[in-house]
Parts: structure tokens; sequence; C-alpha cells
């Protein structure tokens, strides 16, 4: 009898904990704004010792700027490139110090070091977000602190644009404007400018950024010629393997495909290995004319060996651009929201000479 | 009459009329589905392509079976240790290098190793889920979400590229044979588990296990380690699978490879008209199950379907395949039968 009481005492107990916990996260407004006024009043007071400390730092190592850089992970090539490319430019002899976290994959350990940044009163903040949403709580609190953020790479999803001073990243509509741009100029070249075209097109993951730009990108360059013609597009969901897949259906739906436009470079070699397996050749000196993305290091390789025709880049070095920004914001420059990197076209001629110069 | 009526109860006959129905879906779409022809001395054409990417998928279905027929769960594992498989054959054969062009050690090496690497992480599911008792979903969600991470780790973050042309010849074709080689690997590992369980009395334990733990100890079974065995064997199929996936597309590609086909794997053996409570199973049906789920890909890819609208697709079949070996609806089908029947009869009567 006893037991029993106790029983139905403790989880009457639990379930009121449990309601009350809920209770309170059912008005975050309110939570976030306490603790906000809170933290701000400690930023205040810590913002006092800081600036002392950081004057004296100043001194010593001659006005360095600290800046604090949230790093999603290190998932692929092209990101090992962004983060060198960052790690290069921020270095003590440009009059940088860089702070630099390793995110591996998760939002909350970039919230945490953005907390960590605000904390420790660096003079930028860049971040390389994982995921586009669930950022404006810290950005608040980045901007209260007073410190310019500059988002790399994906954009972010806040309810205020001027949580953060700028983005930096690559232009995929433009991407997809080069790459059917260069496919015009090399079709003109074998004096195919007014033959009829047959196109098709391996998509990126259907919704992602890439893939939405490039689509587009060409897309919109069609128009301009009206003897080419898509087939079909179909998602090769940005992996060889599918690539692969989508390709094998495609030559067997399709007899005289002329050109292949894989949005990224592994599905690219993905078709390349299809199209040979069909007994059909493609390349500089083969009968389909291979546009893929990225220009990582593989891409190069496959040119040299004359499977691919041309990789429009993605650039993945974003340290200068993003350093031309704080040096404008230094001055007191307004900066634009958006900023691009510069982004090249590399045609299999040029690669084996490129191969050595590329940094990813 | 009778006739039919021992074909419908056929444990098979609706798995099979499901892969059938969606073949038809072709013979009035696309009739050049079923057109095969020979270039460069294979069998080139979407038959063979099903037939052929189905592969990854069957195996993975046959290890799944199993799990799900011991332990009334299922390992979600699979696609992890997939990549953790080939990373790791990948990472051996390259000696640490990024891309090669000569093997830097011997080829049987990588492979014994990625099947090693297989098994242990199926006795690791297996360990947690017979010994410990966790939940099997629980407890090889695991090795879902580190799983990859392993396999990252392995790679260094990058993809391992191995140009060695036999590298390729288990995802493609070896010279001279004009079917796939993943085909014969496929025939080769259902054929042996077929032979296993129905030879000796594995078959069965696996089945009473399943149906009930506690009794089957009873009458003398070790039924946790018949739990433990299936999860290591399954862990060995996902080995295999890996490998063939990282033959296909000759490199390590820890963020992609066997990406979600745990999933496909789950469905391929509840297409097969299994129970995903375990107890009594058909690794026919299962295998069959897969060769319906990629054929169907295949098919919507035949069919141009838009990317953005192929997972509807998919998804209406899916609904309809498994809909109609609910047992609900062949209770709503003997009920109209039953109901005719009486027509006729008062008919007679009258």
């Amino acid at each position: 009898m006893k037991k029993k009481f106790l029983c139905t005492l403790i989880s009457v107990v639990m379930t009121t904990a449990m309601l009350a916990g809920c209770g309170g996260g059912a008005k975050p407004t309110d939570a976030p704004a306490e603790s906000k006024t809170e933290s701000t009043k400690e930023t205040d007071t810590a913002d006092q010792t800081k600036t002392e400390t950081k004057e004296e730092d100043a001194k010593e190592s001659g006005e360095s700027i600290v800046v604090g850089f949230s790093q999603v992970g290190a998932e692929s090539d092209w990101r090992t490139a962004n983060t060198s490319s960052m790690k290069s430019t921020f270095t003590e002899e440009n009059g940088y110090t860089l702070l630099f976290d390793d995110a591996q994959q998760k939002q909350e350990n970039q919230i945490k070091a953005v907390r960590n940044f605000i904390q420790q009163d660096v003079d930028y903040i860049v971040i390389a977000p994982v995921t586009e949403t669930g950022w404006d709580t810290v950005l608040k609190e980045a901007q209260d602190a007073g410190i310019p953020v500059i988002i790399v790479d994906r954009m972010v999803d806040v309810s205020d644009d001027s949580l953060y001073t700028a983005w930096v990243g690559s232009n995929f509509l433009q991407e997809g404007y080069d790459a059917a741009d260069w496919l015009a100029q090399y079709l003109d070249k074998q004096g195919r400018g007014s033959e009829e075209i047959n196109i098709v097109t391996l998509q990126g993951t259907i919704g992602a950024s890439a893939q939405i730009g490039r689509t587009n990108g060409v897309e919109e360059r069609m128009k301009d010629h009206t003897n080419w013609k898509m087939l079909e597009r179909q998602t090769g969901e940005f992996t060889q393997a599918r690539g692969q897949e989508v390709m094998e259906s495609f030559l067997k739906s399709y007899d005289d495909i002329d050109v292949v436009i894989a949005e990224n470079d592994n599905m690219a070699f993905g078709a390349i290995d299809a199209i040979k397996a069909a007994g059909k050749t493609c390349g500089p000196n083969g009968d389909i004319i291979i546009v893929s993305f990225d220009a990582v290091a593989a891409a190069f390789d496959s040119m040299i060996a004359g499977d691919m025709n041309v990789s429009v880049e993605c650039n993945p070095l974003h340290g200068p651009r993003v350093a031309e920004l704080i040096q404008k914001l230094e001055k007191g420059e307004t900066v634009d929201k958006i900023a691009y990197v510069e982004e090249g076209v590399y045609p299999a001629d040029t690669a084996e000479a490129k191969k050595p110069t590329r940094e990813y | 009459m009778n006739k039919i009526k021992k074909i419908t109860s056929y444990e098979l006959f609706l798995p099979i009329m499901c892969f059938i129905l969606v073949l038809l879906i072709n013979v009035i779409k696309t009739p050049t589905f079923f057109e095969v022809s020979i270039k460069n001395g294979v069998f080139y054409g979407y038959i063979i392509d099903v037939i052929n990417r189905a592969s990854e998928l069957v195996i993975l279905a046959v290890g799944m079976t199993l799990v799900v027929a011991s332990s009334g769960g299922t390992d979600i594992s699979v696609g992890a240790v997939m990549s953790v498989a080939a990373a790791l054959c990948c990472y051996i054969l390259a000696g640490g290098q990024q891309t090669i062009n000569a093997y830097q050690n011997p080829y049987v090496l990588g492979i014994l190793l990625a099947l090693v690497v297989g098994v242990v992480c199926g006795c690791f599911n297996g360990f947690l889920v017979a010994k410990m008792k966790i939940q099997p979903m629980v407890a090889t969600l695991i090795l879902f979400t580190a799983g990859r991470g392993i396999a990252q780790l392995i790679t260094k973050g990058q993809i391992t590229y191995i140009r060695v042309e036999n590298y390729k010849l288990l995802g493609a074709n070896i010279p001279g044979i004009p079917l796939p080689t993943t085909i014969f690997v496929v025939v080769i590992v259902v054929l042996i588990t077929n032979i296993v369980l129905k030879k000796t009395a594995l078959g069965l334990y696996i089945q009473s296990v399943g149906i009930n733990a506690k009794a089957s100890r009873l009458v003398g079974l070790k039924s946790s380690r018949i739990i433990f065995l299936t999860y290591v064997f399954c862990g060995l199929c996902a080995g295999i699978a890996g490998l063939m996936a990282s033959s296909r597309i000759y490199s390590a590609d820890a963020n992609n490879i066997g990406l979600n086909m745990e999933l496909d794997a789950i469905l391929a053996v509840a297409l097969g008209g299994n129970s995903l409570s375990g107890g009594k199973f058909t690794l026919l049906g299962s295998v069959i199950g897969a060769y319906t789920i990629q054929a169907l890909t295949t098919t919507l890819y035949a069919m141009s379907v838009s990317a953005d609208q192929l997972p509807v697709y998919k998804a209406i079949v899916v609904v309809i395949i498994v809909s109609l070996q609910s047992k609900e609806f062949k209770k709503i089908v003997r009920g109209l039968k039953d109901k005719k029947a009486d027509g006729r009869k008062e008919e007679q009567v009258a």
C-alpha cells in the first residue's frame, strides 16, 4: 500500500515537473529575452575587462584583427580547400589572428563556437553554416555584442537580413550561364553552331542550391539557342553511382545524345563509365560532349585522360574575398550584402597545364 | 478451380504478382524495356540494368530477412557498414594514399579485411541485441550514426580512388562473360544461404526463435546465439554489398555508399511478404521484393518521370503493393468472395 502511494506520488511529481518544463518551453519568447538581458549585462562587464586586455594585446601584436571562423567539418576535398584558404589568408603575417573551430557537421557545435567567439570578443565572426535555418538567436547575440558576422558558402535563412553583414559564396546561376556559353562557343568552333543538339542533364539533389542555380542558368541560356534540345533531365543525387545508373537509362532511351551536362564532377564520372560501357565514346575526341561542374582534382585527371570536355569551377577559396570585406569594414566602408567569388571555366585542353596550379 | 487456389495460396504468389505488375507497366509504356541486345560482347538492356543494379539490395535483403525473422527487429546500420567496408578496402589497397594506379597491398587482403570488418560490425550489433537485449533498432542506431564517421576517419574525409582495371571487375563485367559479375555474386550468396537454411535445421531454428524466443530456449535452442548469428551474417552481407558498390565507382565515397539502402532493404523484406515482427519468413520473397524496388526505379527512369515527381510515384506504387499484401485486404477479398458464393448458392436454391 505504502509502495503504491509512493509510486503515485513520484509519478505525480514527475508529470508536474514535465508539465512545468513544457510550460517553460511553450513561451520561448519570454525566456530567452530574460536570459539575454542578463547575458548582455554580463558581456558589458566582460567587455570592460576585455577591452583592457585587448588594448594590451593590441599593443603587443601590433593591432592584429581577431577572426573567429566556424567551419562545417572536413567532409570533402572542397571543404578542406575551403578551410586551408581561410587558414592561409588569416595569418599572423597578414595581421590577423584566426580562431578556427571545426563543428564536425553539427549545428549545435557551431552555435557553441559562435558563443565562444562572442565571449572572447573577437573582431569578426565567419560562419560556414551546416544548415540554413536556426541561426536567429545566436546571430542576434553577435549583433548585440557588436560583432560583424560574415557567412560563407551556404546561405542562412533568418527573419532579419541585418543579422549578418555579408555573404560570400558561389554564384551557381552564373556557373550555369558559363557552362552554356562555353558549350555554344565549342559547338561554333566545331561548326555545329546551327545543328540540332540533343542534350541530357544529370541534376543534383533536387532542391539543393547548386542544383537550382545550375539548372536555371543552363535553362535560361537555352532560350537563345533554339537548336538545342533538352531531351530529359533526371536527378543523379550528386553521386557517381546514381549518375551512372541514370546515364545507363538515358542511353537506352535516346540514340543520339550529343551533350551530357552533369551538375557535379562525380556524376560526370559515372556518366562517362556508362557511356563507355554502352560502346560509345565521349570527351574532346569522342561522340558525346561532357560538361561538368565543380572542377575538383579528379576532374582534371579525367580531362587529361580525354574523357571530359569541360568543368566549370565552384571555387572554395573564399579566404581572400572575406579578407577583402573585412578590410573594407575596418576602414568603415559599407559592403555589399552578397559577394560572389570568382570562378573559372576549365576546358580539357588547358587541364594539363592548370593541374599543378590547383589547390584542391 | 482447385489449381488456381493452389497457386494463389502459394506464399510467393503475391510478391511475384507485384513484380510482374511493375514490369507490365512497361509493356504498355515503354515496349523497348524488354529488348536485350549485345554490345561490346555483353548483354545490354533495361532488364539487365534492373538485375545488375539490384544486386547490392538483394544481398542486403537476404541478411535483413534473417535478422527480421530471428529478432523481429531491423538492422538499420547496413548502409553505414557498407561504407565502412568499402572505406577499409580502398584504404588498404591504396596504402593510405588518395588515388593510386597500382595496388599497394594485395587485392585479396583488401577484400578479406573488408568482409572481416563487416562481420565485426555484425558481431557488435549482435552482441548488443542478443546479449544486452537492447531493442534492435536502438542497438543498430549506434553504427547507423557512427559508421559513416568511422568510414570518414578511415578515408580521412576524402574520396579514395583505386584506378586499377581489375578493381572494377566486381561491379562491371569480366572480359568474355556477357553478364555483369554482380549477378553471379548474388546467385552464389542466395544459393548458399538458401541451401544452408533448407538443408540444415538453421532455418527452422531462426523461425522458432522469431516466433517465441523464450519457448525456443526452453526447448533447448540457444536463442541468443541464433539471434547473434543472424546479425553477424547481416554484417557480412553488408560487407559484400559495400565491396560491390565500391567497385562500381572504383572508389570509397564514405558519404554516399549505401546511403538510405537500409530503408530499401527493409522495404524489400516487407514487399517479399515477410512479417516485420519476426517468425516465418521466405528468403526468395525478399529477393523478389528487392528486384521489384529496382524494377520500379528503372521503370520510372525509362518513363522519363521528372526528378521532382519521382518520389511521389514510388510512394504510390509502394503503398499499393504493401496494401495488396496486407492481411486486412486479404480479409476483404475473402469476404467479397464469400458473398458471391453465397449469392450463387441462393440463386441455385431459387
